[in-house]
């Protein structure tokens, strides 16, 4: 179990003159569950493997508990990783999947034996420990290829890389619940990397949010949701994704297209660069009165509707309150302490 | 996802039918006809019955002697040549990269002994190992072991097995190869995580997933080295004495150099008996413990 | 992990793996390079001879020629019996690999898709014939082909060869057409395209990789192949491989001149596997892995 810091930690691949992972500093702490967001080709991968060390960073420092671990392979890093498809042992059955790591440190036999049942029975492999792993599905494999890690109980971290991938969407719900169950039973950092927000935001008690190299927000899920510090997490994160309008702002309103003029929580210095007000359609609904907009399309989404409006020519997603019939002459209500000012697409600090 | 039942395939499959089947029904055919008369010659024939066929599978005859004689020599060297090229082959294989530039030139320059024509083979050996102009020869001699492929039975086998590993161990490395490639780099990152050694890397992955192009290798090797005519034979012709005189090289001493055609034929069909049932069961046990285990 | 006190035993200990790993990481390429190195000596000796007046090579070792000399290849060329054996094991190469691909193309496919009555005992039957020793067949390939008029013909070597290169093509094939998805064949049946149309203009590119590599093992064992080739043919038709055997017989010890046949026939296998050094690997794993 261990405490992750990033020291100036940047990464360039050979040959490619951008970073892959712009220089950045970080904490995990101890036992947290963390989960590494963003979108195909945002270095989520590569800083995982960072931290697992098949990869190692052309600039900076990875430590583990304060010590320095950054030109260690991986074998001796005591992470544990499971792979976006599932890797088992084919020729062994479940137990020597599961003993295999304990088998390659020397653990006696016995202690390796009492481990291995006490991980499956936490798992719920306890039933077809001597059939072949071969033969199973694809989520008991990702089963395995935990329970691996989790046998060792020096494990520093188990890092997940984009695990359900390959599982049926009814499955992922369950080994996605049991996961959140095992975090709490065993108290081990756990990095989890996915570029589904769904999976994210339930596995974890910290979201990184990352794009294009660069750690955009580190946060809980409701921090992610309530005050994104980055307009990529306002519009990666919740679906649909905050609205953003182009506005000026003048202390404690802003101005829109079109000259309205919206009251804002906060008093702002004067703000340079582009301006743009955030909102989330769960903050903005259809009412009687507000801003003018002309309705496009109404989406069901079972649990609430969504009008998809134009304000002033721009598209808005907005929420269609609960029995509300479609109106016919829409107006847009927002609620202001919702609102958010991001210049140049970061979250302006504002006062009061 | 189970294949559509559609008897109109036959209409597909009639020509290679049509071609192997005139290529070898009428041949068998023959062999089979001629196992059972004798002749002397002249387009005589008598009926012999299974005559042949006693005499062969009877050690203590001429004929039956001479056959087990021969039978135990090719699979001696069979087995000599599975147990050194096998693993070999697995070896040079594991060393080669996984990629980058030396991967195209290692495997055109493994691939090459594959494609000479099995009668340069022998020709290349020949001039090899000879003891007045070859270079392995003259080096051996000159390590003071007597060494003369003409003249001494193990200097012969020596010479005939090293020129087998050096023709098809390529062809278990290529295959073996082939089959390494196929395993994704997560397998060996997951290694890597769970501590293993080379070894254990070597047990628990790469020897796995390489049974099926193994079985391959397998076959083949046990096929082409049952089956060996033209590289021995060019290298030693069958001698010193009957040292190096394997299955097919009787065959053909028999058949086109004494014209003992009944005597060739019976030889011809236990011979090809031996091939088919050898392969047959270990095809069959290969592909039911890998069903089994997939199932 | 009792943290920061450990750091700097833990920095000395990896340091010496990380040296003893690159001795490691040496030891395979070693071996990769000795094995090689193994495979070429043979070859660069043949070379050598070849380059070498029989006065020289009949006089003492030399590693390399003292007097290099083209005599050898340049009789071979001039001589009309050496190179017709090129031209003439050309041809039944030629004429064995275009059967063999244009029986089993159709006959690979109805494998790959279909389950009809008796598939898998043909299957077999058909890897069986791979499985015969070609000693077998010699006498009796000797008469039938004489029988039908083809005897020292390239055609009786070919469809000879046919017997043990079509098994090995519908097995090749057939790997590679499994690994197409059966629903391309399904979307051109329902745009109207007929069986034979589809086959050849959409079909085949899918899978011209694996018709390379059927096409250049039909290659290889048809030009390796001595035993078939020499029975069914006497003049018109002897293959170079063959006409190389006479040699020996009959000039009794002209090693140059053999040396430099040997070369020679080294040489369109060398080709062929330059222009296929990026499918080897998948094409020995019969299109399967």
């Amino acid at each position: 179990m261990a405490r992750i810091a990033f020291e100036h930690l940047a990464h360039l691949y050979p040959g490619s003159s951008a970073h892959a992972l712009k220089p950045m500093d970080m904490v995990w702490e101890d036992a947290g569950a963390y989960a590494l967001l963003g979108p195909s080709g945002c270095g989520k991968t590569t800083l995982l493997n960072i931290v697992s060390g098949l990869l190692r960073p052309s600039e900076g420092r990875v430590l583990f508990d304060g010590r320095d671990v950054t030109a260690l392979p991986t074998e001796r890093r005591n992470v544990a990783q499971v792979f976006q498809f599932p890797v088992v042992y084919d020729t062994m059955t479940v137990r020597e999947n599961l003993a295999f790591p304990l088998r390659n440190r020397g653990v006696p036999a016995a202690a390796a034996r009492a481990r291995v049942e006490h991980v499956a029975g936490l798992l719920g492999l306890s039933a077809m420990l001597d059939r072949r792993a071969r033969n199973l599905g694809a989520d008991d494999k990702q089963k395995i290829s935990l329970g691996r890690g989790l046998v060792r109980d020096d494990v520093a971290a188990i890092l997940f890389d984009e695990p359900l991938t390959v599982i049926d969407p009814h499955l992922k719900w369950e080994l996605r619940s049991r996961l959140k169950e095992l975090h709490r039973q065993v108290p081990v950092t756990m990095i989890y990397v996915t570029h589904d927000q769904t999976e994210a935001l339930t596995f974890a008690d910290r979201v990184v949010v990352m794009s294009e190299g660069e750690v955009v927000q580190v946060g809980t899920p409701e921090a992610l949701f309530d005050r994104p510090a980055h307009t990529f997490v306002g519009h990666f994160i919740g679906s649909p994704g905050m609205n953003l309008l182009p506005c000026a702002v003048e202390g404690d309103a802003a101005i829109l297209p079109g000259g309205h003029r919206i009251g804002l929580p906060r008093a702002y210095p004067r703000l340079s660069g582009r301006l743009e007000l955030g909102i989330r359609p769960e903050f903005a609904a259809l009412a009687r009165d507000g801003l003018p907009v002309t309705l496009r399309r109404i989406e069901d989404l079972g649990r609430r509707r969504i009008a998809r409006v134009e304000l002033e020519g721009m598209p808005f997603a907005a929420t269609l309150p609960e029995g509300m019939a479609v109106p016919a002459e829409p107006r847009l209500a927002l609620d202001p302490a919702r609102l958010h000012v991001y210049a140049d697409g970061r979250l302006a600090a504002g006062e009061g | 996802m189970a294949k559509p039942l559609d008897n109109r395939a036959w209409f597909l499959v009639l020509p290679v039918v049509a071609l192997v089947a005139f290529s070898a029904l009428i041949p068998v055919m023959t062999v089979v006809n001629y196992s059972v008369q004798d002749s002397f010659g002249n387009n005589e024939f008598f009926w012999n019955g299974t005559g042949w066929f006693k005499e062969l599978l009877d050690p203590s005859t001429d004929l039956g002697g001479r056959f087990f004689d021969a039978l135990w020599r090719t699979l001696l060297f069979s087995a000599i040549c599975l147990l050194i090229e096998v693993p070999l082959g697995i070896g040079v294989a594991l060393t080669l990269p996984r990629r980058g530039w030396g991967v195209a030139a290692s495997l055109v320059l493994l691939a090459l002994p594959l494609l000479i024509p099995w009668n340069v083979v022998g020709t290349i050996w020949q001039v090899f190992a000879r003891r007045d102009i070859g270079l392995l020869g003259a080096a051996v001699n000159g390590l003071g072991i007597e060494y003369n492929y003409a003249q001494t039975p193990l200097a012969a086998w020596v010479t005939v097995v090293a020129m087998d590993v050096w023709h098809w161990t390529s062809l278990v490395v290529l295959l073996c190869y082939a089959g390494l490639r196929a395993i994704p780099d997560a397998y060996y990152q997951a290694a890597k995580v769970d501590g293993a050694s080379s070894w254990a890397v070597f047990r628990a992955i790469q020897l796995p997933k390489m049974q099926r192009v193994l079985t391959i290798a397998i076959l083949l090797r046990f096929m082409d080295s049952f089956m060996i005519y033209t590289e021995p034979f060019v290298v030693t012709g069958g001698g010193p004495g009957n040292a190096t005189t394997f299955l097919s090289i009787d065959l053909v001493k028999i058949a086109l150099g004494q014209f003992d055609l009944g005597k060739a034929a019976a030889m011809s069909i236990v011979y090809n008996l031996i091939v088919l049932t050898v392969c047959w069961v270990f095809f069959a046990t290969t592909t039911r413990s890998q069903s089994e285990a997939v199932q | 992990m009792s943290g920061a006190t450990l750091a700097p035993a833990a920095l000395a200990e990896t340091r010496a793996p990380a040296e003893s790993g690159a001795l490691r990481a040496a030891v395979p390429r070693v071996v990769l390079v000795l094995y090689i190195l193994f495979l070429l000596v043979p070859i660069y000796w043949l070379v050598n001879m070849s380059l070498k007046t029989n006065l020289e090579i009949n006089s003492g070792m030399t590693l390399w020629p003292q007097n290099p000399t083209l005599e050898h290849y340049r009789r071979i060329f001039t001589d009309a019996s050496w190179y017709s054996g090129y031209i003439n094991s050309l041809t039944y190469v030629a004429l064995n690999t275009v059967i063999s691909l244009a029986v089993a193309l159709p006959a690979a496919y109805a494998f790959s898709r279909y389950r009809f009555l008796g598939d898998k005992h043909l299957f077999f039957w058909l890897l069986s014939n791979r499985m015969a020793p070609p000693a077998v067949f010699a006498l009796p390939f000797f008469q039938l082909y004489s029988a039908v008029g083809l005897f020292d013909t390239p055609w009786a070597v070919a469809l000879a060869h046919c017997l043990f290169n079509i098994p090995l093509a519908v097995w090749i094939l057939e790997g590679f057409m499994s690994g197409v998805p059966r629903e391309i064949d399904e979307m051109a049946a329902i745009d109207g395209w007929s069986f034979p149309a589809f086959f050849i203009r959409h079909f085949l590119p899918l899978v011209a990789g694996g018709v390379g590599v059927a096409a250049f093992f039909c290659f290889m064992f048809s030009w390796v192949e001595l035993l078939l080739a020499r029975t069914l043919t006497t003049v018109n038709a002897k293959p170079i491989v063959a006409t190389m055997t006479r040699t020996v017989s009959a000039a009794g010890m002209d090693w140059g001149l053999l040396s430099a046949a040997g070369v020679l026939t080294i040489i369109p296998g060398a080709i062929v596997i330059w222009f296929v050094r990026n499918h080897i690997a998948r094409g020995f794993a019969l299109g399967r892995v």
